[in-house]
């Protein structure tokens, strides 16, 4: 069926972006704010917004039954729920299956298969997916006999962790009892689920991901990877597409392995499949699959110009893959920067306030999503996203020359933003020759330290 | 002692810090009410706004919108959900009160529901209903005005 009005369950840069395709589309939207976020400038440019509750989260974003009961309310025929806050939550999905509502987004039982990391590792090595050797343990003495077998570093990850949640490094195997416990106990009060496996620690990895679509019915495109090695505490900082230094073979196989771990689920929507990228091993391994839209989607769509968004609605009618994999071109290479609220000279504490200016850069091949603008209020319950600037080039120097440009035509007062920092990582001879690990940015900062101490003694 | 500007901004800056919600303060017969979230903080006097002053105030929607009070000094029975307002207690059985029904803090005024869970909406202040703004059966925003009170015995 055709959607004709959207509740839009969710806030900031991404609430503003799914405004615009079904603008686009002419599909009206609703959109369900925190009292906090009346006033942000996705509540002023939805067709209609609801105050859904009070700023914390808890109390309003999160709440399923609200959220459903506001998109009844405003006779809505689907939710799009952006990232984060119950985008992944299987409840919610469940709950619009029951009461008619489309949720634009996978099936419960899919968002409950990969939100499993046990799970989902099971179905990688079903679909012929590589996974990193480990696997289940359920004892301390089972924990032992695997951790010989893989050997050490290991890690140890919550069952229902994810996204760098619930995981511990052991060094030695003498470790791995204590280490064990501890992360078990963790898990049970984190996530509410004690269970842990173990995996072989990868110490010089990339993160490289894989976008797919898939129909619901076992058809899935793939429209290539975006490497988000550039992290900081498992935040990603910069993304880009393609991955650059990569065999052709392996972005081949990386591309084939996403298909068939989709395909093996008959996923549905958007999504997109995590690999760790072994660079001792010149191996990849599966890590998990992201039942959503991303916050860095943009990077693909610069290549590619499928507005995701709009094949996620498309594929939530009913309407299925409107394109075969022979009609995803790849074109040139895109850039995302996450501008933040966060003070690098304070290690990245989030300033919230009011923005006294925003200027944001424009013209050929620059992409900007934000809700921010001059007089915006970036409240202290969210997290610190302010905007992605997106670039987009025919080759990576050209890209990375057009973001310097855009950076420096970024003008934001009155909160502390990370936007001076990406001009220096921008211009780190490592990250400019291309491909660099999980660690460069811990690296990056340290040297940064060190310099600055030498500096102030010297 | 009087408040300044000055104090005014700050007493802001560590509400926004603070884990409250409001806060109300009397100094010298000065009244600071200040709520975060909301679009623009009340001052009660003109000498305490320059604090809202210096962040330009973005434009656009507020806080759901209710048609305007019909006498001043009225109360204010808001919603403290979203959900689907009912008057009464069951379809077809009289609404729990009705304009000229007197109520107490504790007086059941509505039921609001949420995917089927039922929620009583207290009165919460003494006082005469005056006004009933929210329709039955509708959908009521959190926060939105359901009714309006004549404070009093």
């Amino acid at each position: 069926m055709a959607i004709q009005r959207i509740l839009i369950a969710n806030r900031g840069e991404i609430a503003l972006r799914v405004i615009r395709t079904c603008r686009a589309l002419g599909i009206e939207t609703v959109l369900a704010a925190s009292k906090a976020d009346l006033d942000s400038m996705p509540a002023r440019l939805a067709d209609r917004t609801v105050c859904i509750g009070p700023a914390r989260p808890a109390d309003s974003y999160l709440r399923v039954d609200t959220i459903v009961q506001a998109a009844l309310g405003v006779k809505a025929d689907a939710i799009h729920p952006g990232y984060g806050f119950l985008s992944e939550r299987a409840v919610l999905a469940r709950l619009c299956e029951e009461e008619s509502v489309i949720f634009i987004g996978p099936t419960a039982a899919q968002i409950e298969a990969v939100g499993d990391k046990l799970r989902a590792r099971a179905e990688a090595e079903t679909a012929g997916v590589p996974t990193a050797p480990g696997g289940a343990v359920e004892t301390v003495r089972e924990a032992m006999v695997l951790g010989r077998e893989v050997g050490t570093p290991l890690l140890i990850k919550a069952v229902a962790g994810g996204g760098g949640r619930g995981m511990k490094r052991v060094d030695r195997l003498e470790d791995l009892p204590s280490a064990m416990e501890l992360a078990g106990a963790e898990a049970g009060s984190a996530f509410g689920d004690a269970r842990v496996y173990l995996e072989r620690f990868v110490e010089r990895g990339r993160h490289v991901e894989v976008q797919i679509l898939g129909d619901g019915n076992g058809r899935v495109v793939q429209l290539g990877e975006r490497d988000c090695s550039v992290q900081r505490r498992f935040q990603k900082l910069i993304e880009e597409t393609p991955a650059p230094n990569l065999s052709a073979d392996l972005r081949a196989r990386m591309h084939a392995a996403a298909v068939l771990f989709a395909g093996r689920l008959s996923y549905r929507s958007a999504g997109t499949v995590e690999f760790l990228l072994d660079l001792e091993r010149d191996a990849f391994y599966f890590l998990e699959m992201n039942a959503r839209i991303q916050v860095e989607h943009p990077v693909t769509e610069a290549v590619t110009g499928i507005d995701l968004v709009a094949e996620q609605i498309a594929i939530a009618e009913g309407r299925g893959l409107r394109l075969k994999q022979s009609d995803v071109r790849k074109d040139g290479c895109a850039i995302e920067c996450r501008i933040n609220a966060e003070d690098p000279a304070r290690d990245f504490h989030p300033g919230p306030g009011t923005v006294r200016a925003a200027v944001w850069p424009s013209g050929d091949g620059v992409r900007v999503d934000t809700h921010i603008a001059s007089g915006s209020r970036i409240p202290p319950y969210y997290d610190s996203l302010m905007a992605k600037i997106i670039v987009h080039a025919a080759d990576r120097p050209a890209a990375l020359e057009r973001m310097r440009h855009a950076l420096a035509a970024t003008r934001i007062e009155g909160v502390a933003t990370n936007r001076a920092f990406h001009l220096e990582v921008l211009a780190d001879p490592e990250f400019q020759k291309g491909g660099v690990d999980t660690g460069f940015l811990p690296r990056f900062l340290e040297r940064k330290r060190v310099d600055q101490e030498v500096r102030a003694h010297g | 002692m009087t408040l300044t500007a000055k104090d005014v901004a700050e007493i802001m800056r560590l509400l926004e810090q603070s884990g409250f919600d409001s806060l109300s303060l009397e100094i010298d017969g000065v009244k600071l009410n200040l709520q975060r979230g909301s679009p623009a903080p009340v001052p009660p006097t003109a000498a305490a706004t320059p604090a809202a002053e210096s962040h330009p105030q973005p434009v656009g929607s507020s806080p759901p919108k209710s048609k305007p009070p019909s006498e001043p000094g009225l109360a204010e029975v808001i919603s403290p959900l979203l959900g689907i307002f009912y008057r009464a207690p069951k379809p077809g059985e009289p609404p729990f009160v009705e304009v000229g029904s007197k109520v107490a803090e504790d007086t059941v005024i509505g039921i609001i529901e949420v995917m089927k869970l039922m929620n009583s909406v207290r009165a919460g202040a003494r006082g005469e209903v005056v006004e009933i703004l929210a329709e039955n059966g509708a959908l009521v925003e959190f926060d939105e005005v359901l009714l309006r009170l004549r404070p009093g015995a």
